[in-house]
């Protein structure tokens, strides 16, 4: 038996609401399947299952607010039988903490609502949250009426808790990192000629929809970048540098109507372009519909950041913690620019990079930059 | 028509047309019934077939579950539901048992009438509402007519049963006035009523508690709270899905009776909606019941312990 | 209505949709069709290629990188699918 946690999706995540499970009691589940989808403040979340197996029983219920780390579901591994006094092993989505489960009792505790069971059974059927629905019945209990009319105002404004949640999450997180994390910033320029000449062509080649975007090669360059300078992949928690194994490129994706979301694309320095291309466009879709994934948003072990599409020729960021180093592109634009003592019109880039001065020293940092410089200059092989 | 007269009209049908029936209790005969139900049957019917009783309802309780196992048709009357208790052992032990016990050989084709209830002034030993507990008992069946029609509906499909029916007539309904067609025959007895059609909340009741709903759905009408009145009219066995029908579309629950609520038949109610429509609920099933009390006698008193409209009234605004 | 118009109100209509599934929160009445459709409604190269592979998926028009900038407007775009559906 395996106990799958309420994963954390996220450093500041304390809670997460279970929205819907994905499957049935007694269902098959491969890993990587969608197992739940659970609402944090800031996204609804598709939660995979990182085993393989046979849901055995769920023990939480849809509209239920657990703390991350307490088992919500129990998954008979291939080749179990059901038995009821094994030791069952915990499993997660993402690093959790250790279930605290005397604390857990009292976390239920409080969050315990105060709603009629139709107004219960409407508020998950509506996708409404009861907690931020105000309860009108008797001892201010949430009635169905509450529910419908949160319904109605929801309709009418999408979603203002979710941005005001976000707007939040968004904060301690920024706080967090410049409180506690010395960054350093190091920036330099990159000429894009070669890069952008080669993706014109490679994209005069290919049909509308496998065209390739810019985003892809800077992407790839800093993936294979890490690889040279592994300590700028990793992350800080509990006072000590964690190396990370497998470079997962969280992207920052502005979301039109306000806040910001950075689900990464795993292992990026392995896949092609193409594939890349592909998860990054689904990803990038997925994001703003608000259905990331739970590895997507747990697993970044570096973040980018490109504000060029807004105009801007640089931009120095502040690094997402637990991770311990940001890459930010500005615009592309066309600078006298010389080379091999000829003056020519180039399109140039500016490049930083945001890192933790506790793990990595400015030296190491600058050969980040330059092997990111190199690899853009061979596009071909990216 | 009465009520009472409903019930009389019911019984001279039955005693007219079919030769096995008769009707026998406390004063039936020459009094006309404590509650003037059987007055006049005696005259037109005689003494053979409208019989006065001795003071011993076990006696004449036992006789009639005898007389039916032989073939008749009898309607007891016990004067009221507190004189039943010293026929319980008759009631529970062999009218209930004795199809179950002898493997379908005998059936005990039994109909015993009473008059239940409070709101007479008659005090602690004959204010009961004790139909809950008789409808606690699996073997028999208990109906609680609350109108004229059904008074008289009731009698006849009681009388066409196989199996012992208990008949609670509430004592404040025998001068009600009210529609009847006597053409209409034997009532179902399968079915609750929906006496008044809302959607807000539903008003469960029976007998003597009806007219007080219908007065309280009036009074809440005028506040725009739309009350449905459920008339259970048989208690067992229990038409569940009429109530459960009712609570999904109107989401919340009054149980109005006039026993006491302890170890009550609305308890029963109430414990089979949480079980079957508890997803359903918008408020905790409430209960409007008498004081747990013995019934005082002094006016004042009595109305202060029995449910009353205000009462219902009240609780539905509690729950909104 | 000319024929030629009936058609350019058409195709207008066609690309708004478009767009609107793109950027589903803008308020697409709006958008003025002579200024950079990507600067009013925020959207961003990958939105941009998405409206490029719908123009190629609802239309059968596969814009080249090279002719992006003549697609930047609303009217720009619809006078480029016009043209380019008459010289098929």
């Amino acid at each position: 038996m395996a106990n799958f946690v309420m994963p954390k999706l996220g450093a500041d995540m304390n809670m997460g609401r279970l929205l819907s499970w994905s499957k049935n009691i007694g269902d098959r589940i491969e890993r990587g399947e969608i197992i739940a989808e659970v609402h944090t403040d800031k996204a609804d979340i598709e939660i995979e299952s990182f085993i393989s197996g046979v849901i055995e029983k769920y023990l939480i219920e849809p509209g239920e607010e657990v703390p991350i780390g307490t088992v919500i579901a129990i998954i008979r591994k291939d080749g179990e039988v059901t038995t009821t006094n094994e030791t069952p092993v915990e499993i997660a989505a993402a690093p959790t903490v250790a279930p605290d489960l005397s604390k857990r009792e009292t976390m239920t505790e409080t969050v315990r609502l105060h709603i009629s069971p139709v107004a219960k059974k409407l508020a998950a059927e509506l996708g409404i949250d009861p907690t931020q629905v105000k309860g009108t019945g008797p001892g201010g209990r949430i009635t169905r009426e509450d529910i419908e009319n949160a319904a109605k105002t929801k309709t009418e404004k999408p979603a203002p808790d979710r941005q005001t949640g976000m707007r939040q999450i968004i904060a301690a997180a920024m706080a967090r990192a410049k409180r506690e994390i010395p960054h350093y910033y190091l920036r330099t320029t990159i000429d894009l000629k070669r890069a952008l000449d080669w993706l014109a062509q490679e994209n005069e080649k290919r049909s509308v929809a496998d065209r390739l975007l810019y985003g892809v090669l800077l992407i790839k360059a800093v993936a294979m970048a890490l690889r040279e300078v592994p300590e700028l992949n990793a992350t800080w928690e509990n006072e000590q540098v964690n190396p990370k194994p497998s470079i997962n490129v969280g992207i920052a994706i502005s979301l039109r109507q306000g806040g910001l979301i950075a689900p990464a694309l795993l292992d990026a320095d392995k896949k092609s372009l193409d594939e890349l291309m592909q998860k990054f466009r689904d990803m990038v879709q997925r994001a703003r519909a608000g259905r990331s994934r739970s590895s997507e948003l747990s697993d970044a072990t570096i973040t980018i950041t490109n504000l060029g599409e807004q105009g801007v020729e640089e931009v120095f960021g502040i690094i997402y913690p637990p991770q311990v180093a940001l890459v930010g592109f500005g615009k592309i634009v066309e600078r006298p620019w010389a080379v091999n003592g000829m003056l020519g019109v180039r399109p140039i880039i500016t490049a930083t990079l945001s890192a933790d001065h506790r793990v990595s020293d400015g030296h190491r940092g600058g050969l980040f930059l330059s092997a990111l410089d190199r690899l853009l200059q061979e596009p071909e092989n990216l | 028509m009465t009520y009472r007269e409903a019930i009389r009209a019911a019984m001279r049908n039955a005693l007219q047309h079919d030769p096995r029936v008769f009707l026998m209790g406390e004063d039936v005969d020459q009094y006309g019934g404590a509650f003037a139900v059987s007055r006049g049957l005696r005259e037109e019917f005689g003494a053979e077939r409208v019989r006065d009783t001795p003071l011993s309802e076990s006696a004449f309780v036992g006789a009639g579950i005898g007389a039916a196992l032989g073939g008749m048709r009898p309607i007891v009357e016990v004067m009221t539901v507190n004189f039943s208790l010293l026929a319980l052992d008759q009631i529970v032990n062999n009218a209930a048992t004795l199809r179950h016990m002898s493997g379908g050989q005998f059936s005990i084709p039994l109909v015993v009438r009473m008059a239940t209830g409070g709101g007479r002034q008659l005090a602690a030993q004959h204010s009961h509402s004790w139909e809950g507990w008789y409808a606690h008992v699996p073997g028999i069946k208990v109906l609680t007519p609350a109108t004229v029609q059904d008074a008289y509906g009731m009698v006849l499909a009681a009388l066409a049963d196989p199996d012992p029916v208990f008949i609670f007539e509430h004592a404040t309904l025998y001068p009600m006035e009210g529609e009847f067609d006597d053409s209409s025959g034997a009532a179902d007895i399968s079915k609750a009523v929906i006496r008044r059609v809302g959607g807000d909340v539903s008003l469960i009741t029976y007998g003597g508690s009806l007219g007080k709903c219908l007065q309280a759905a009036e009074a809440l009408a005028k506040e725009d709270i739309a009350a449905e009145v459920i008339d259970l009219r048989i208690l067992r066995p229990l038409d569940i899905q009429t109530i459960l029908a009712s609570i999904r579309k109107t989401h919340r629950a009054v149980i109005v009776d006039e026993a006491w609520r302890t170890g009550s038949f609305a308890a029963e109610i109430s414990a089979q909606i949480m079980e079957q429509a508890f997803d359903e609920l918008d408020a905790p099933v409430a209960r409007v019941c008498s004081a747990e009390v013995p019934m005082p006698y002094a006016k004042h008193l009595e109305d202060a312990a029995l449910p009353q409209v205000a009462a219902i009234v009240n609780t539905v605004q509690g729950m909104m | 209505m000319t024929p030629e118009k009936t058609k350019e109100v058409e195709l207008q209509a066609t690309v708004l949709r478009l767009l609107g599934d793109i950027a589903p929160e803008a308020d697409l009445t709006s958008l003025n069709p002579v200024l950079s459709i990507r600067d009013q409604l925020d959207i961003d190269s990958m939105d941009f290629l998405n409206f490029v592979i719908a123009l190629d998926k609802e239309l059968h028009i596969a814009v080249p990188e090279t002719d992006y900038t003549k697609i930047a407007t609303l009217d720009g775009c619809v006078a480029y699918c016009l043209q380019r559906l008459e010289h098929v």
